[in-house]
């Protein structure tokens, strides 16, 4: 524990620094001292997986009345190792990323007590040290957003509904807490832990229901996802990058620990509802994300997606625990888990080349992109590895967790249980669904943003970033690759921290080597020997293209069907490329289009001018939220009426009000 | 075609060159690893469905990253239109072949075919016969035959796949089509072999061998000419009329595993 204690103080000696230095010394010291807290605490995190040990501390000095307490078991110390392996790249990424007001004092000290509150959240393990590391995560962040408030004028309106959301998701935890801690005499974990069978079945399911609420608001799981798209990419690139790969993992792990470990899996019915929130969110998040033109907007419901898959996984775990199944839920959970660090490590290299873009072409905005590969050539490979893994590609980390929750899902049809059955069911379906409409969606944001020709001059004059972006994007590609190539590196540490989730013992399907082979069902895929064979062959195509050709490649003009003239505005744009896709799917999006044209005055077969708008706006949004706000309003005005500044009626009203309590105490 | 001057166009990048290279390398690794002559794939046991679904993907996402490379309005259309095809034929093929392996308990291809060829009467089920009708409808369309493409045309406006790789000429091209073509005999022959396993070798001996190879041709071959015979038949559909057609297959296959699940 004292290394993972030294971890935490570098952090906070990260936070202090970046407070108290002058602004030359103060990004890379704090990026330094901050990198190095987070590499420490993955080493640990790493330790904790492979001796499989638990490590607690508590101090009575640090949080009133109740003081802190800490424990790293398996399942936080995998939620510790992919946070920690994004924080470093952040860190790093910080130096040459941090300029105005990302350089300033308020903003660096927050940033390192975020990426301190990530590290500290999975290791909290009494109700008040969760409570306290949450909402400091969440005010940390909340604060982030509005950075650069100048620069981007939706930040404020993002903030308001983050802060909105992520007020009222802490307030469910804490009462779903509440409710468990009522009659286990004391705030510990363990003490919850020991006395859950305690509470009545309807009390179980009530807390869990709230703490369901309040952690996949977090995790962005639909319909509780509105504010993610908002403030994700309002955030300043790192820290978008910590939001959307650690601190959604962060809504996962509330759900594992609290229904998993504390609550010990409840009913079947639980985790029904989460896999159909996942299936819900995966398939919206995917679709939205092909139709989104910005770039960061595209990834954050990207992650929606993803976070609906992990849940899914854990979803049919809990479901398949609970039906007695334990080798195939322990399967699930594994590839629940895997995909977390997966996604971690991809989506946060995706953030991070998303701001070294911003950085470099001054938008975000796909359709006034091009022609990137050219000017960013690293970055663009960042893109291609990431988005790959996010695709799905075989030999990357995405295809490797999505064969395993493929199999989890598969082998769970054997349940007797007919709605797991259809739940599996509705998995298999959404995991098929978001395959297709997610690799549109990365084919349009690498096609566009990186191929073609620059739409604007921005994208023009974009050069490289700095060598510390580039470093770590390029730190955050390693995952993908070793995940994706010899997944199988990782089963003995991903068995840990699965058995630890699920509160059993039963040994994991999945055999060790580098390979994943799971021999009880006769499933296995080789990445490695696909490496080699996809290199042998590609070489062969090389040689054959360029030994026999023998020449150099000529340049010459592209075919334009006869006409001379080929001009940056003619390309396909990110809206057309998602136009079919939109009109297929116009019935969950609801897109508005408007075509104004206006004729010349002569003759109406001569257009002067041509207008066409096109927007998709969040129809869960629309429909579901502003009609929420406007009643709350409403209430509010209504409420105004009985408060006139009078101070005789508030007298009345304190009066009235104590002989209420009065005659219901008494 | 190897043999001739390679052209590229003035705005394109590495990604021009390379995407042949990643088309061919996938549908070549995709064919190493299916069990077409034999239940023992030339590399290894991985033949999972899963790893063959997501490697004509990338095969297609590099295609269509072609399309985009040069900055041309039809290299744009073509992907656009190859990638939303491919978005609602892919998940068809994935349930589809999930039907199939629920009866069989595995997803592993070679798995599938051993214990069909152990249970001649699952082949005439519903839920087979539905999971066919559906493999059928996202073959045609994942190997842009007629009604969802036409390969033959020459009007840039209607092309699909063919916009896409505008751009290819000489030994780049001859790469592209190869690894095309390639596909095509892959998912003809994974077709007859899921659906009439009879015929292929359970045992690694030349005899079988030879055998295998035979009766994959034969049922390619008969395979290539019902499709052959849609072609014919039938005259191509609208862009916007496509995902009714892809819907269906969905459904369809949606369907077979629901039947598979309630006749279990």
């Amino acid at each position: 524990m004292a290394v993972f204690l030294a971890a935490l103080s570098l952090c906070i000696a990260a936070a202090l620094s970046a407070a108290a230095l002058p602004r030359q010394w103060r990004v890379p010291v704090s990026a330094f001292l901050g990198s190095l807290g987070c590499l420490l605490a993955f080493g640990v995190a790493m330790s904790i997986l492979i001796t499989g040990d638990v490590v607690t501390f508590h101090s009575a000095q640090v949080l009133p009345l109740t003081g802190l307490s800490l424990t790293l078991d398996p399942l936080g110390a995998w939620f510790v190792l992919a946070s920690s392996f994004v924080g470093v790249a952040a860190c790093v990424y910080n130096v040459g990323y941090a300029k105005g007001a990302m350089a300033s004092r308020t903003a660096l000290t927050l940033f390192m007590v975020f990426v301190l509150t990530l590290l500290a959240v999975p290791a909290a393990s009494s109700v008040m040290s969760l409570m306290f590391c949450w909402e400091l995560m969440a005010l940390s962040s909340l604060l982030l957003i509005l950075t650069d408030q100048s620069r981007h004028p939706d930040a404020r309106s993002a903030a308001l509904w983050y802060g909105a959301m992520t007020q009222a998701g802490a307030a469910a935890i804490l009462l779903g807490l509440l409710v468990m801690t009522s009659n286990a005499g004391g705030q510990n974990f363990a003490d919850l832990s020991a006395h859950a069978a305690a509470l009545s079945p309807v009390m179980r399911s009530f807390a869990f229901a709230l703490i369901l609420l309040g952690f996949s608001s977090k995790a962005g799981a639909v319909p509780l996802h509105v504010w993610l798209p908002k403030a994700h990419p309002e955030a300043p690139s790192p820290v978008s990058a910590l939001m959307s790969s650690s601190m959604v993992a962060m809504g996962v792990y509330g759900i594992i620990r609290v229904g998993d470990d504390l609550l010990h899996g409840g009913t079947v019915w639980w985790w029904i509802a989460v896999a159909l929130l996942g299936v819900v969110s995966a398939f919206y998040g995917a679709l939205h994300a092909t139709t989104s033109t910005d770039l960061k907007r595209l990834l954050a419901y990207s992650t929606i997606d993803i976070v609906g898959l992990v849940l899914i996984g854990v979803g049919a775990a809990g479901a398949l625990n609970d039906s007695g199944q334990h080798a195939v839920a322990h399967l699930a959970m594994t590839a629940a888990l895997l995909l977390v660090v997966a996604h971690a490590a991809f989506k946060g290299a995706l953030f991070l080349a998303a701001g070294a873009v911003e950085r470099a072409s001054g938008t975000r905005d796909l359709d006034l992109l091009g022609g990137l590969i050219h000017s960013m050539p690293l970055t663009a490979l960042v893109v291609v590895i990431s988005a790959g893994a996010i695709m799905a590609v075989p030999t990357l980390s995405g295809f490797s967790s999505e064969w395993l929750l493929l199999q989890g899902l598969l082998h769970g049809f054997d349940v007797s249980s007919t709605p797991t059955v259809i739940v599996m069911l509705l998995g298999v379906i959404a995991l098929a669904l978001t395959g297709g409409l997610t690799a549109v969606a990365f084919v349009k944001a690498f096609g566009i943003g990186f191929l073609g020709q620059a739409r604007s001059p921005g994208a023009l004059g974009a050069r490289e970033v700095p060598t510390s972006m580039v470093l770590a994007m390029g730190w955050l590609v390693i995952p993908s690759v070793v995940i994706g190539v010899v997944p199988g590196l990782l089963v003995p540490l991903l068995n840990r921290a699965a058995a630890s989730a699920l509160d059993t013992a039963v040994s994991s399907p999945l055999a060790r080597g580098t390979d994943l082979v799971v021999a009880r069902f006769g499933g296995a895929i080789e990445p490695a020997a696909l490496v080699v064979g996809l290199v042998a062959v590609m070489l062969l195509a090389w040689v054959l293209n360029r030994g026999l050709a023998q020449r150099r490649a000529r340049r010459v003009d592209a075919w334009a069907c006869g006409r001379d003239l080929q001009t940056p505005r003619m390309q396909y744009t990110a809206t057309s490329f998602a136009e079919p896709l939109q009109r297929v799917f116009a019935d969950v999006l609801r897109p508005q289009t408007d075509v104004e044209v206006t004729h010349v005055a002569e003759s109406r077969y001569y257009e002067q001018s041509l207008m066409y708008e096109n927007r998709v706006v969040d129809v869960l949004e629309a429909r579901g939220y502003r009609p929420l706000i406007a009643a709350a309003l409403r209430v509010g005005r209504g409420a105004r009426r009985i408060q006139n500044g009078s101070i005789h009626r508030y007298l009345a009203f304190g009066f009235v009000a104590l002989l209420v309590i009065l005659v219901v105490v008494g | 075609m190897l043999t001739k001057e390679r052209l590229h166009a003035r705005h394109a990048s590495v990604v021009l060159p390379l995407a042949p290279m990643v088309i061919l390398a996938s549908s070549v690794m995709a064919v190493a690893i299916s069990p077409l002559v034999s239940t023992h794939p030339l590399l290894g046991s991985s033949a999972d469905i899963l790893v063959i679904v997501y490697l004509l993907l990338t095969g297609s996402a590099a295609a269509a990253l072609a399309g985009l490379d040069a900055g041309t309005a039809f290299g744009g259309m073509g992907s656009s239109r190859a990638m939303t095809i491919g978005a609602l034929a892919e998940p068809a093929l994935l349930v589809a072949v999930i039907a199939l392996s629920i009866q069989s308990g595995t997803s592993n291809l070679p798995g599938i075919m051993v214990s069909t060829l152990a249970h001649p009467d699952w082949v005439l089920g519903p839920s087979r016969l539905l999971a066919l009708g559906a493999l059928l409808i996202v073959v045609i369309a994942e190997t842009g035959r007629i009604p969802v493409d036409n390969p033959s045309t020459h009007l840039e406006l209607t092309m699909v796949h063919e916009a896409m790789i505008l751009e290819y000429a000489g030994p780049e091209l001859a790469l592209v089509s190869l690894g095309e073509a390639m596909r095509l005999g892959l998912l003809f022959s994974l077709l007859a072999n899921l659906f009439v396993p009879w015929g292929i070798a359970t045992h690694p001996t030349a005899a079988s061998i030879v055998l295998g190879t035979a009766f994959l041709a034969l049922k390619a071959v008969l395979v290539a000419l019902g499709v052959a015979l849609i072609e014919v038949r039938s005259a191509k559909l609208r862009l916007f009329r496509l995902p009714e057609l892809l819907a269906g297959g969905f459904v369809l296959s949606v369907l077979a595993v629901v039947t598979g699940l309630v006749t279990r």
